[in-house]
């Protein structure tokens, strides 16, 4: 099987400051592949380069078998590419199901009909209505979107990203800032998430890292440091002298 | 409850020659309703799109100077002279927006400014064609289905029937999938890409969209003038066209006929009592920027909600409306 | 050959009174990223001011500088109560000043009336050089010296006051300059006081090229927007060239394309927003 996700010498550079050297990363199908590394390694830029947030200096990146280093995001969510942000980047103004209503128009055919009360319309808000369910928020469906915690916002997120119906899901950071209990309930969410779906996640706890982890790449500084299965970065020197050589 | 407002309302806007008092005012709601469609037009850029634009009075100018050219100069009718002008001013608005859409916020703001200004220099100077500062007059007005309207009852009624259907248009269209990612396109763009909307096609869309129908409003407002100017287009009139839009309410689809009927009414009526309307309307403008940057309609909403709130802490309950989801489809 | 020498001095001149007028839009962009689009409202309303010192018995440079003090105490006292309960609204704060525009602009007309305004250079410079055989008015030269002074002067204030150097630090990087301890609102309020004060005494220095009339302020604020492009948003030398550059196109082209003037000037604009937003100098995409 070839890789679902193939990147491939990919840097980047700001001016004379590099963020990106040389990377290689290949993700096959159905992995949940775990990317970690100290702050200010480059795991938020590789994900910003992969979803075409940022477009690479050089390099290539592959996505399903098709060349997208210079397509623009949307194409590449087109062909089966979603992600979650660190920073939250929901529609405010909108109550929960309307923010996955529409992540679902967005791959939808109807995102191009001029009629028709998109509010009212029956089709997507029933699927909207099962994905929030998925994620327990089918509940709050019709809550305005500052009236949900922090925690109910990421589970959204994560809503949203799934009802893009993904091949390869990029996840950037799940659990930051959460409390253990919102923690446990995005942890139970993420192990249910279909197999079929590869996963890319940046992450920071340990403990979930390799508990949920097929492979693992480590970055720092913007390369590659190690990458392979969990036990082959766990033993890998080079890992414990990045976290705890400084 | 609503449907009853709504058709009173409608009853009250076809009845108005009737009740409102004399020609002087028929004319003055002919001339809001002209105003609001410019505002209307403006506010699918402005209020949905997020894209604010400074240079919206040149397709006003376009379509008006298009159409008065063709009657005056190559004796065309009025149906001809008015389809060329749609189509021509809608055409320039497909090539404005593939230069303008190369920037966002004030760059943008910049370029609209900058595009209306060429159109504007090309009507003041460009004198051989467009009478320059004397502009095309003696003009007249059409007469569809036989109708005089010459008639200010009868313009009234024109003007009502073409503000109805254009209002109703863009109701539908806002409201439609494709209206919900523009409005999205206007909170959070990179997420829409993200989720896979091109965004830079739905700004495209609506800028044209938005230019027909700055067109449509140039056609009515040269039939109602019967005199075309390069005033028109000046930089001062798409400030104020602007100002109608972000007083009334952007992004709301009654806001803009507020701010338009604001503005007119300034302009005619408090010009009796007041010299210095202007002045007003700036203060008055600066006023609702700083405090009430939802417009006049979401100043009344926050009013009506404290109402609500009031009720609710007196025991009664209030009149709770379906989850709508957004306050996109406020009326 | 005289038609050119005297287009090209009236050129100069049109660039000097430019440069007045959009330095002061340019330090208020860089610093505050505000797009003041009441500019030529504070240049005409400075002009008016000036006029009025005049029409008192005062010499024109007490007009010049009373309207500079003016235009400056009115920029203050804007930004202080509108512009700065707006910071951080961007879009926000440039709809305030299209506010503020027709306010300023109503009150012109109202404390001066409808009619056009013309005023006589001061008697000092009323006359005419002969140089090379050809004539030229004092007062134009004038006004280029001048804008080359104001220029210095700025030069001088950003690269060695202490006041400058807070300034371009904030133009350069406003958090770090915040972080360093710069007081950012009151270096906003001096800079937007400095900025429109220039506006104000340009104005006046403007009036006996350009008079003075309701409409001033719509037909300048262009033409300060193209320039401040053209040089790029914060960029002071920018401002100098760029104005210059535009006096030449516009001076010129009135003359040799009145039909097209309009769009040769703004048609450049056009282009560099669409492929170049910084402009030719700038550092800080609009």
């Amino acid at each position: 099987m070839s890789a679902i996700l193939e990147v491939s010498a990919l840097c980047k550079s700001f001016g004379g400051l590099q963020v990106a050297r040389s990377i290689d990363l290949n993700v096959e199908q159905g992995e949940r592949h775990l990317l970690i590394g100290p702050n200010g390694a480059g795991k938020t830029t590789l994900f910003n380069l992969i979803s075409g947030d940022l477009t690479a200096s050089s390099g290539s990146i592959s996505l399903m078998g098709h060349k997208v280093t210079r397509s623009s995001t949307a194409v590449r969510a087109q062909l089966g590419l979603a992600r979650t942000y660190q920073i939250l980047t929901l529609f405010g103004r909108d109550n929960l199901l309307h923010n996955v209503k529409l992540a679902l128009l967005g791959k939808s055919a109807m995102r191009w009909r001029q009629w028709g009360a998109f509010d009212t319309e029956q089709t997507l808000s029933t699927r909207a209505m099962q994905v929030l369910d998925s994620v327990g928020l089918s509940g709050k469906a019709h809550l305005p979107l500052e009236q949900t915690s922090y925690g109910e916002k990421r589970r959204l997120e994560i809503a949203m990203a799934l009802a893009q119906n993904p091949q390869v899901l990029l996840l950037d950071e799940p659990l930051a800032g959460l409390s253990s209990e919102e923690r446990d309930t995005i942890i139970a969410l993420l192990g249910l998430i279909d197999k079929g779906i590869t996963i890319l996640m940046i992450e920071h706890d340990m403990e979930v890292a390799l508990a949920f982890a097929d492979r693992i790449t480590l970055l720092h500084d913007g390369e590659v440091i190690t990458t392979g299965t969990r036990r082959e970065v766990v033993d890998d020197p080079r890992t414990k002298e990045i976290y705890l050589g400084h | 409850m609503k449907r009853a407002a709504y058709a009173a309302l409608l009853v009250l806007l076809f009845s108005l020659p009737w009740w409102i008092g004399g020609v002087y005012y028929v004319n003055l709601a002919s001339q809001i309703l002209i105003a609001a469609l410019f505002a209307m037009s403006l506010n699918l850029l402005v209020g949905y799109a997020g894209l604010t634009s400074l240079g919206h009075a040149g397709y006003l100018g376009l379509s008006a100077y298009t159409s008065s050219w063709l009657m005056v100069n190559l004796g065309w009718g009025h149906l001809a002279s008015a389809s060329a002008a749609l189509a021509g001013t809608t055409l320039m608005a497909a090539m404005f927006g593939l230069i303008a859409l190369r920037a966002t916020g004030i760059s943008f703001l910049m370029i609209t400014l900058a595009l209306g200004q060429i159109l504007w220099g090309v009507a003041y100077r460009w004198a051989g064609v467009t009478g320059g500062d004397n502009g095309i007059s003696g003009l007249t007005r059409p007469s569809p289905f036989g109708l005089d309207l010459g008639n200010p009852n009868y313009f009234y009624f024109f003007s009502l029937t073409v503000f109805l259907l254009v209002w109703g248009l863009i109701a539908v269209w806002v409201a439609s999938p494709f209206g919900a990612s523009i409005r999205g396109t206007k909170d959070q763009p990179r997420r829409m890409s993200a989720l896979g909307f091109n965004v830079w096609l739905i700004r495209w869309t609506t800028f044209i969209a938005s230019g027909f129908l700055g067109a449509v409003a140039g056609l009515m407002y040269v039939y109602y003038q019967q005199f075309i100017s390069p005033h028109s287009l000046s930089l001062a009139n798409s400030a104020e066209m602007l100002l109608m839009v972000i007083a009334g309410g952007p992004g709301t689809l009654s806001g803009p006929v507020v701010g338009a009927a604001l503005v007119v009414l300034l302009k005619n009526v408090a010009s009796d009592y007041i010299d210095r309307w202007v002045m007003l309307l700036g203060f008055v403008f600066i006023f609702i920027v700083m405090f009430v940057p939802g417009g006049i309609v979401a100043g009344i909403a926050r009013l009506g909600s404290s109402s609500m709130l009031l009720r609710k802490l007196r025991g009664t309950k209030p009149d709770l409306q379906p989850g709508a989801g957004h306050a996109g489809n406020a009326p | 050959m005289a038609f050119w020498f005297i287009q090209s001095l009236n050129s100069l001149a049109l660039g000097g009174v430019l440069f007045t007028l959009a330095a002061g839009f340019s330090l208020i962009f860089g610093l505050m990223r505000i797009a003041n689009l009441s500019h030529g409202a504070y240049f005409m309303f400075g002009a008016y001011l000036g006029l009025t010192v005049l029409q008192h018995g005062y010499g024109f440079s007490v007009a010049v500088l009373a309207a500079g003090l003016g235009v400056g105490i009115l920029g203050g006292i804007v930004e202080r109560v509108v512009l700065r309960r707006l910071a951080g609204n961007s879009l926000s704060q440039v709809l305030a000043t299209l506010g503020v525009a027709f306010v300023i602009a109503d009150s012109s007309l109202w404390l001066w009336g409808g009619d056009p305004q013309t005023v006589s250079s001061p008697a000092l410079l009323s006359g005419a050089a002969q140089i090379f055989g050809l004539t030229f008015p004092l007062y134009r030269l004038a006004v280029l010296v001048f804008s080359i002074l104001i220029a210095i002067g700025l030069w001088l204030l950003l690269d060695k006051t202490k006041l400058g150097v807070m300034i371009r630090a904030s133009v350069d990087d406003r958090q770090m300059a915040q972080g360093v301890g710069v007081p950012a609102s009151k270096l906003f309020t001096i800079v937007f006081c400095l900025g429109t004060a220039l506006a104000g005494m340009g104005g006046v220095i403007a009036a006996p090229i350009l008079s003075v009339y309701p409409g001033l302020d719509a037909d300048m604020l262009p033409l300060a927007l193209v320039v401040v492009i053209l040089g790029g948003l914060g960029s002071l030398a920018g401002a100098f060239i760029g104005s210059f550059v535009i006096a030449f196109i516009y001076s010129f082209g009135q003359v040799l394309f009145p039909d097209l003037a309009y769009i040769i000037l703004f048609l450049p604009m056009v282009v560099i927003l669409a492929v170049r937003p910084r402009g030719l100098f700038g550092r800080i995409t609009a």
